[in-house]
Order: structure tokens, then sequence, then C-alpha cells
């Protein structure tokens, strides 16, 4: 194992869950990591998140499941996963071996369903924290997403909440008309930290054949083409919550995560760049260092909120 | 297994015909270490525009230090690495995904269509080395002449008899490949390695099932990170519902997959 980077100190804390710095990869992005251990020294990030995991194994949507647009891309992968007992079973033994923090990513169409992965990932050794994908259809309400409705998303966080032993985060969507409410209504449900944004609902044409490009038609848009709009909500939520709120949306480099941190964020998640750059997380890492350093800072959390405003 | 992500430098630049571009890339790491079928994922441009790297089959390596890829210009990406010059450096990461699986014993044939046949000049060359005593079968078409016969003469290079067909006739059977293969007596230790557009990938899973040949095929899918973390690039397959192209594949047992046939 290569030794720490420097002295610099990047450690930031989200619920209760200390990180030696405040970079995360994203759910959905970063596979189980074990596929990105031939690039990253995986030891060197803040935390790493598993893709998505629901209570019965899911097929996911059929192809084309993704299609690049200006400067980011849309996936309609439909949140394909094992289910969470193969999760346990079959991938849980490379992630202890990650000695970062694992979170894990949770998604379902019932409040029940939620609870009950939950459950089943109590005791689970090397279960660092839970984040919850509110962005999902509950199917007893029509299939309006958890994360759209104050009350159902404060419901799932509670369920969850109720039998975790580790910290919840709850990931919103940007898919709604004042995401501070949502926010506003997990922190009453008893969240540990927010993070946001998912990606947002976007559509592409493929003129030639005349067809959407997505056989699911519409899909998430991520990457630098959202992140304008992901530092504005970041920013709303951390002026809204006293929970950490973690950034996400279009990370790619250092200085992306600086300006995230002075919008409010404590930590962040690099998603679509570890598509181009596999070792995005980890050079974000060093970039962070190299700042401090420069900068003279005591530590990385005097970044956190202090965005220059008058 | 390993794979590197690295800045190769191109240090050979062909253009091969007015939309076809070959270019040599030096990086002793992925050159040793691929093996035929398999691709590496490549950046066009240092921007954001395009984003994602785009998905190309290794076409040969030399030396254990070189490795050519060969594209045709079809959009942004390619377009842009059509522009790139000997000296420059691409960003490249690799080697990926399975490759074909081969034996010595069997009556190994290639048999490819457009770009599809850049991975089938690593394995022939490859087949030529491993399998001395039993050279490939080459059945190889494309649209024209001209985009054809460049890639012939390197078959040939490899003293391997080569059939062709184009869909102008320019050069060859007028026709498909698979019109070639007919007239072909093909040996039921046969197997085929294919690799070309999905029409004559979902023939060739055809025309094999009905004579019980084996029958490997090179699946292209949309791909965002070529390394099994999208889950973008599925293909549906027999074995659950999809399989994932560049992690289970990219080459498949034909047998193995769901195929569509219009
Ligand atoms: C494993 C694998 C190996 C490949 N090997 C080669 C190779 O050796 N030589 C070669 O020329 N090409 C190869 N391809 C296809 C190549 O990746 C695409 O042609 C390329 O990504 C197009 O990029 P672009 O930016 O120029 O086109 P874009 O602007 O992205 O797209 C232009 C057009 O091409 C289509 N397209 C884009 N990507 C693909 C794709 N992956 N498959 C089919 N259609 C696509 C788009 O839908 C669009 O209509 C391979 C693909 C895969 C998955
Ligand atoms: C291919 C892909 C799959 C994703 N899968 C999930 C998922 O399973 N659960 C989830 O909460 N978010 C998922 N996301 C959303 C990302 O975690 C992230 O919120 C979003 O992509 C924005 O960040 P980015 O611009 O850095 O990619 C996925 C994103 C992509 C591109
Ligand atoms: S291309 Fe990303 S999983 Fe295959």
């Amino acid at each position: 194992m290569e030794s720490e980077i420097s002295g610099a100190d990047l450690s930031v804390s989200i619920g209760g869950l200390r990180l030696k710095n405040p970079v995360m990869t994203a759910s959905g992005t970063f596979g189980y990591a074990k596929e990105f251990e031939p690039y990253v020294n995986l030891h060197r990030l803040g935390a790493v998140v598993v893709k998505g995991i629901s209570l019965e194994p899911r097929a996911g949507n059929p192809p084309p499941r993704i299609v690049e647009t200006s400067c980011g891309m849309l996936n309609a992968i439909g949140l394909e996963n094992v289910g969470v007992d193969r999760f346990i079973s079959e991938k849980m033994e490379s992630l202890q071996a990650v000695t970062v923090p694992v979170v894990v990513n949770i998604l379902g169409d019932t409040v029940n369903e939620y609870r009950e992965i939950a459950e089943r990932l109590v005791d689970v050794e090397g279960v660092a924290a839970i984040e919850v994908n509110i962005s999902c259809p509950n199917v007893k309400k029509g299939g309006v997403a958890f994360g759209t409705v104050p009350e159902m998303a404060a419901a799932v966080t509670a369920a969850v909440k109720k039998v975790s032993s580790v910290p919840v985060i709850v990931k919103l969507s940007p898919n709604v008309t004042d995401v501070t409410n949502i926010a506003r209504a997990v922190e009453d449900g008893g969240a540990d930290a927010v993070s946001l944004i998912n990606t947002l609902i976007g559509m592409a044409v493929d003129l030639r054949s005349r067809r959407p490009a997505l056989a699911n038609v519409i899909g998430g848009l991520s990457g630098p083409a959202i992140k304008p709009v992901a530092l504005r909500m970041v920013y709303q939520v951390a002026q809204t919550v006293s929970i950490p709120v973690i950034g996400i949306g279009g990370i790619e480099t250092a200085e992306d995560v600086l300006e995230f941190m002075l919008a409010g964020a404590t930590a962040v998640q690099i998603g679509t760049a570890n598509f181009v750059n596999p070792r995005a997380s980890e050079e974000a890492v060093e970039g962070l260092a190299r700042y401090v350093t420069e900068q003279k800072l005591i530590s990385i959390r005097e970044m956190i909120g202090a965005l220059v405003l008058s | 297994m390993s794979q590197f992500q690295e800045k190769t430098q191109i240090i050979r630049f062909e253009q091969l015909s007015s939309d076809i571009v070959r270019l040599t890339l030096d990086s002793p790491d992925i050159a040793s270490r691929a093996k035929p079928g398999q691709f590496v994922m490549v950046k066009a441009g240092e921007g954001r525009d395009p984003l994602l790297r785009r998905p190309f089959s290794i076409s040969q390596t030399s030396n254990e230090r070189h490795f050519q890829i060969l594209f045709k210009v079809v959009g942004s990406g390619t377009s842009i690495l059509a522009h790139y010059r000997v000296g420059e450096y691409l960003s490249v990461l690799g080697p990926l995904g399975n490759g074909y699986q081969v034996d010595c014993d069997d009556d190994n044939c290639l048999v490819g269509g457009g770009m599809g046949i850049a991975p089938l000049l690593f394995l022939g060359k490859w087949l030529v080395r491993v399998c001395p005593q039993n050279p490939p079968l080459v059945v190889i078409g494309a649209r024209t002449a001209a985009e054809l016969s460049p890639l012939v003469k390197d078959f040939e290079e490899l003293g391997l008899r080569v059939h062709t067909a184009t869909d102008d006739g320019s050069l060859g059977h007028h026709g498909f490949v698979i019109d070639v293969l007919k007239t072909i007596n093909l040996g039921s230790s046969s197997r085929m390695h294919v690799c070309g557009p999905y029409p004559m990938m979902a023939a060739m899973h055809l025309f094999c099932k009905e004579r019980g040949l084996s029958c490997q095929v090179s699946m292209e899918t949309h791909m965002a990170c070529g390394m099994g973390a999208c889950l973008g690039c599925i293909v549906p397959s027999r074995k659950g519902v999809y399989a994932h192209a560049c992690s289970d594949g990219p080459v498949f047992d034909a047998k193995e997959l769901v195929w569509k046939v219009k």
C-alpha cells in the first residue's frame, strides 16, 4: 500500500462516519469496486458506494441503455442488480477487503422493501453506511417517485433509519420543483446525511431512425452537463438542513470537489467521470491534498460552505 | 488479469481508404498481454465532448510492444481520432474483454464483415503462430474493394488464402460472405470466429446451427466504461436475461445469445 498523501488534513465526518477525505464514488458508476482495482488504489479514497441493491434481483431495461449527449450521457440501466441476498453472499467478501468505508446503496418499490433490505444488511460486516435511493417509483402510490413527495421520502427514511445500526444517507432526486422541501422532510425523518443529485430525467432522439435513442425512451442525465444544476441544488439544500450534504453531479477534478464544498458540501461523489478516467477519484484526492498544502489550510473542512457572497 | 490506463504514443498513422484509418500505438503493457478478440477504450480528444471513451478491437500486435486499432469514421469520436498524427499521445484503457477461444485441433475459420475484420487479423496472426500446421480459412467482406483490399493484403502477408465478398461486386463475390461460405466444403470440426454487423452475425448463427458447427461471435454494443461498471453494454442471453458485452464478452458462443432475426 502506498503511503498517505502528504500531511494535509482532508478528513471529514458524515453523520458519525469518519472519512479520511471527502471523495467518494457514486452508486452505479463504480461497480462493486473490484472492477477498478487495476486502475485505482482504493485505499486512498474517502469511501466507495456500490451499485444500487434491491430486495429481489433485477434484470434491468432492454438495450440500448446508454447514449452520449453533449458533455454528458443518458442511462436507463433500470437498476440491474443481483439482489440483496446474492449481494451479501457474493459481493461483500471482496468489499470487506477494501479498507475504506463501503456504503451500500438501496432501492425499492415499497416502503417495506426498503426496510427489509436495510434489515438484511444489519450486522453484515463491512457495511459502513446505507445510502437510500429515493428516485424510484412507489408502486403502491401509482408509481410516483418516493423522492418527489415529502411525506413519502420521510416515510422511507424513517423506515430504514429505524432498523439500521449504521448512518443512513438519503439520496435526493433533482426531478422536483423544490428540492429543499424533500431535504427538510428526510432530515425530519431521521436521515444522518443527504446526498444529491441523482440523474436528471432526459431524452435523446436518433433522427436517422426516428426512434428514441434509449429503448426505455427516457433516461437519467449525468456528467459535466449537469454540474451547474447540481451545484445550485447542493447550495440550496446546504442552506436548509443542518445534517451534512454530499454533493454529486458532474464532478471530475479536485477543483470541482472544492466548488461543491464551497457551496456547502461536506463530501462529494464522483460518478460518470470514473468511466472516462478510472483514476479520477484518486486524482481528485491528490489534488485536494495539494490545494490544502498550497493554500496553507489547517483542514479541508475550512472549505465547507465558505462561499464568498458579497 | 491486468489492465492498464496509459497515455500511448502514436507511432504510425495509415489512411487505408477515404474513411478508414489505422493507428499503431506504442504500449508494451497492453501489446504484450493482449489476446485476439480483446479491445481497448480510447479517449478521442482531451475535452468533454465527446465525453466517453470509444471501444476498438485490437487489430494486431507486434514485438510485444506495439498494437494497432483499425477504424472507420462514423461520428464525432472517430473523426477526431482520424485527425491525430504520429508522435501525439492517446489515452487508452486495456486490454479489455475475454477474446476468442482457440483450439488448434479445430478447423478455424475467420468470418468478418466491415470493421469486424479488425480483430480477426490479430486472430489470424495468432493462429498462424500457435497452430502452424492448421492455418485458418479466411472469408471477409465489406461494402467495396476500396475498404476491403488493404485488409486482404494483410491476411495474404500472413500466408493465408482469403475469400472475399463485396456489396457492390468490386472485389470477390458480389454479395455476402455467407454466400461464399455456402460454396466451401466445411468439415464438422470447423469453428467459426465471427465479427461484423449484427445481421451478418445473426445469419452466421443460423448457418452454423443448421450445420452443427461451433460459432463464436464478437458483439458490438454501446459501452460507457468497458470494464463491467456501468452495465450499459448488455446483449440478450440464454444464461440469465442479459450478458455484459465488455466483461462476459465481447466474444460469445452464438448459441448462448438470443438472436433477433428480422
Ligand atoms: C468491443 C467493440 C469493438 C469495436 N471495434 C471496432 C473496430 O475495431 N473498428 C471500428 O471501426 N469500430 C469498432 N467498434 C465500434 C466503434 O466503437 C464505434 O464505431 C465508435 O464508438 C463510434 O464512435 P463515434 O464517436 O465516431 O460515433 P458516434 O458519434 O458515437 O456515433 C455515430 C454512429 O455510430 C453509432 N455507434 C456508436 N457507437 C457504436 C457502437 N459501439 N456500435 C455500433 N454503433 C455505434 C451511433 O449510434 C451513431 O449512429 C467496436 C465496438 C465495440 C463495442
Ligand atoms: C450508469 C449509471 C448508473 C447509475 N446507477 C445508480 C444506482 O444504481 N443508484 C443510484 O442511486 N444512482 C445511480 N446513478 C446515479 C449516480 O450515482 C449519480 O448520482 C449521477 O450519475 C450524477 O453524478 P455524475 O454526474 O458524477 O455521474 C447511476 C448513474 C449512471 C451514469
Ligand atoms: S461497458 Fe460498462 S459495463 Fe460494459
